[in-house]
């Protein structure tokens, strides 16, 4: 969709609709020259940051992915853990069975993801909102206890990668850097190419109103599926890098719930239903994370108490704050009016709750 | 046989899954709220029975009436202070806070309990049983807590059917706003729903954590099993949960008999996943939608 | 005094006013209409005495004493009680069990299952039908006695007319007079004004959001009336 869509007249005035405005556009270039220095981090940012900076990204891309479930498709998902644990096999079985290079079988492993979504969603999408998300649980269990039951996987104690040990270090810590840098970014360009598209127009309307989107034309359930196999293969492409990031699959720690834990606290801090607030989310959890996780137990109990305390209190989260205090998105994913007599300034279509965030 | 063994011991168990599953239906029934801390509110229970034992030193059957009344308030107080802000908020505040709630009972309990399995002792009637015949033995225990679950979903049934507040809880899952404008207190009747609920799970906690051992994780399959016997029996019917609970146990049991103790939890799954996609209102459900 | 009074309310939907600096009195024992047309805000006056709503300005007085910002299941015990509209009747429960939550809240009164029963005899036969089995008519019987059994000083009756058959409607005008007798006042909102002028000692008309016409129906013409229904 054109930035400078429409321009008509209402009551003398002209208008036009904007999705960006010119300090969106500030921030895109500034924005790529963050890229850029990212982008050749690993070359002069020392192994143990890069080893950091690989589990932010690629927490990143998890809380990215289940935002987009939650946010847009309204589905909630406590089970991701599931498609994280199969991605991390399917990375062993592509690299160390089938002899593919690993970083090529992170695609493969997406590929899987997306296939074990699919039935998966079949039979989830027949529950609703919170036994939905029990169901989302328990396909996580079913396919943990038959990786956990297969012998040549190595059952409950796990497996090496070996095709991963055999990289070294020097090869292997950027190339799952690299990866999991695209993963965030192409995660988050996904949702903003996706949302910006037609597909994108349904699914807000969706979420704004199930029976009025239905009721004029949109396939509701297309719709969901697209987005939760998406989110499928993403989760897979995560525990694909993961696997060689750790250099070990191991069923309890693959499908462990905290998984979802930290998706699902990093999105809601942060704020569901945009891309910032994911963003927010995760440097949030990191500094805690960087402070707290030598106590264990208190880390997640400071967490769970943190979405409880944000989802009361700012069911928008801590973007969705300042988002209600400055009007600002980094994203801009919401139309926009503006006068052409103030070319300056731009005003949010109050109606549209597209984007607003909550 | 053996088959006859594993399906007895698949009925008690089941029996046993219906009672965590009425809890878990009772709350989403009156208020719409999917707990997802339902299963670790049936282990700190055993935790509750655990300290008071410490404490008097007697025998745990006796802590049971005491862990009730105290999940009792634990329940009310709960939702009066917390879950009272997210009903009606929606689905998702729902699965959040419950999901974040159940993050910090477990955790909370690890810190204070360690993750060593615990076991509550009591005595000499864990391994009592009836010989049936040669083959077959039932335990007593086993025989108690399947019991027990019958006069306690049957009382549950008798007082939502015939009491003022099972009116109550009945009337706001039907109208929440009428039954406002009819003078009832929807902050205490849900709070009463919760603390209900704890309370009758807390018997089947506390009797497990007698017949088997107990840890702060364990609550997340015990919520699986009452949610997959919630659906198998179908949702908005009592008896079926407990069909629901005897069938997820029997495919447990059996399960375990065809293919070996590794797959019993995993046969239960796939019978699930089988109702779930030919009948997914459930075996008994009185209405077909969810 | 009079048992309800309304100072300058006004109240809103998040940014839309629909009641506008309305004041208003129902005296105790009388028949209290609002008629207007669709969205004038008559509903919206109901579930502002009963408690659903908050007026962002002005006060509400029952029997003398505040109540603007009580809560609606504090109100019953106080003596005001709400027939929805729509009915919203239990559709679970039973007939009888419907009455019995009515009277969650017992104040003391004549008003008691066997009077309801007795009052509408039509409901007699159906005590143990479950209500989502009734027909309209039978709903809004039903509705009716719920309200009744928390004995009310003061019942609101929101549409009650509204998709019943003409003898119906008849039936249930017909037991006002034992409503009053039972030390009721009633104020009721309709938008069919012909059955409920017959009956109404008192009318207010509202048009968007405002009381556009007031007074005893004996003292206003049709034309007056009209007029004031369609803001002409």
């Amino acid at each position: 969709m054109n930035a400078k869509a429409a321009t008509a007249e209402t009551g003398g005035r002209q208008f036009s609709v904007h999705v960006a405005t010119r300090t969106n556009y500030m921030i895109l270039v500034f924005g790529v020259l963050v890229l850029i220095v990212l982008a050749v981090f690993p070359l002069f940012g020392g192994i143990p940051w890069t080893r950091r900076l690989v589990d932010f990204f690629t927490l990143l891309a998890l809380a990215q992915l289940w935002n987009l479930m939650l946010g847009y498709a309204g589905i909630i998902s406590v089970g991701q853990q599931g498609l994280i644990g199969m991605g991390s096999y399917a990375l062993w079985f592509f690299a160390d069975v089938l002899h593919i290079n690993p970083f090529i079988s992170v695609v493969f492993a997406g590929v899987g993801g997306a296939i074990i979504a699919l039935p998966a969603a079949a039979l989830v999408f027949r529950l609703k909102g919170g036994y939905l998300a029990i169901g989302t649980w328990v396909i996580a269990e079913i396919l943990r206890l038959i990786v956990a039951n297969i012998k040549r996987t190595g059952g409950g104690s796990g497996i090496t990668i070996q095709a991963a040990t055999q990289l070294g270090t020097e090869v292997r810590v950027p190339g799952t850097y690299w990866w999991g840098l695209a993963s965030a970014m192409l995660s988050m360009g996904v949702i903003y190419f996706l949302l910006r598209s037609r597909t994108g127009l349904a699914l807000k309307a969706m979420r704004d109103n199930d029976l009025a989107a239905e009721s004029s034309g949109v396939n509701l359930w297309r719709a969901k599926l697209y987005t939760y196999v998406i989110a499928g293969a993403g989760c897979a492409v995560v525990g694909a890098i993961v696997a060689i990031h750790l250099l070990r699959v191991q069923p309890a720690a693959a499908f462990s719930i905290n998984w979802t834990a930290y998706m699902l606290f990093i999105a809601v801090i942060g704020g569901v239903g945009t891309i910032e607030g994911p963003v927010i989310g995760t440097i949030i959890y990191f500094v805690l994370r960087e402070t707290t996780s030598k106590y264990g137990e208190w880390y997640f109990i400071i967490l769970g108490l943190l979405a409880i305390v944000v989802t009361v209190w700012s069911p928008s989260g801590i973007y969705g704050y300042i988002y209600r205090k400055t009007s600002f998105l980094l994203f801009p994913l919401q139309r926009k009016l503006a006068y052409r007599d103030e070319p300056g300034r731009a005003t949010p279509v109050a109606a549209e709750s597209g984007e607003t965030p909550g | 046989m053996d088959w006859i063994n594993a399906a007895v011991q698949g009925i008690l168990l089941g029996g046993l899954y219906a009672l965590f599953a009425t809890g878990l239906a009772l709350v989403f029934g009156t208020m719409r709220l999917v707990n997802l801390a339902h299963g670790d509110l049936t282990v700190l229970p055993a935790y509750v029975a655990l300290m008071l034992v410490n404490a008097f030193r007697f025998n745990p059957f006796y802590s049971i009436p005491i862990t009730m009344v105290v999940m009792f308030v634990v329940g009310y107080l709960l939702q009066r202070g917390l879950l009272n802000l997210i009903v009606g908020k929606g689905d998702v505040a729902g699965v959040i806070v419950t999901f974040g709630l159940s993050i910090v009972i477990q955790n909370a309990l690890l810190l204070a309990f360690t993750a060593n399995s615990q076991g509550l002792d009591a005595g000499t009637v864990e391994n009592l049983s009836i010989k049936v015949n040669d083959r077959l033995a039932i335990g007593w225990l086993p025989l108690i807590i399947f019991l027990m679950s019958l006069v306690v979903i049957t009382g549950l049934q008798m007082f939502l059917s015939r009491t003022k507040m099972g009116r109550g809880f009945r009337a706001i899952s039907d109208d929440t706003d009428a039954a406002r404008l009819m003078g009832i207190n929807t902050k205490h009747v849900w709070a009463i729903a919760m603390g209900v609920a704890l309370g009758i799970v807390a018997i089947g906690g506390v009797m497990m954590g007698i017949r088997t051992t107990f840890d702060p994780l364990l609550g997340t399959q015990r919520l699986i099993y009452a949610f997959e016997a919630v659906i198998i029996g179908g949702m908005g019917s009592g008896w079926g949960t407990l069909l629901g609970g005897v069938i997820l146990g029997l495919s447990q049991t059996l399960g375990a008999q065809a293919f070996g103790s590794a797959w019993s939890i995993l046969v239960g799954h796939v019978v699930f996943v089988a109702i779930l996609a030919f009948r997914p209102q459930g075996l008994l459900a009185k209405t077909v939608t969810t | 005094m009079s048992l309800l009074e309304i100072d300058n309310a006004s109240v809103f939907y998040e940014d839309f006013q629909a009641l506008y600096d309305l004041s208003l009195k129902v005296e105790e024992g009388e028949i209290f209409a609002c008629i207007g047309a669709n969205g004038a805000g008559k509903s919206t006056l109901l579930r502002t005495i009963s408690g659903v709503l908050v007026p962002r300005m002005g006060r509400i007085l029952f029997d003398g004493q505040s109540i603007d910002h009580m809560p609606p299941h504090k109100r019953v015990e106080l003596g005001i009680s709400m027939v929805p509209e729509g009915r919203r009747v239990f559709p679970s429960l039973s007939v009888h069990e419907n009455l019995q939550i009515g009277a969650w809240r017992s104040r003391k009164g004549p008003w008691s299952t066997d009077a309801v029963y007795d009052m509408f005899p039509l409901l007699q036969p159906l005590r143990k039908r479950q209500a989502s089995g009734l027909s309209g008519g039978e709903q809004q019987a039903l509705a009716i006695g719920r309200s009744l059994m928390s004995n009310p000083r003061l019942i609101l009756m929101d549409e009650v007319s509204l998709g019943l058959a003409p003898v119906v409607i008849k039936r249930i005008y017909d037991a006002f007079p034992k409503l009053l007798s039972s030390g009721c006042t009633i104020l009721v909102v309709e938008q069919d004004v012909q059955h409920v002028l017959t009956v109404a000692n008192h009318v207010a008309c509202f048009l968007e959001g405002r009381i556009a016409l007031e007074g005893e129906p004996k003292d206003l013409t049709t034309d007056q009336i009209t007029a004031a229904y369609f803001g002409v």
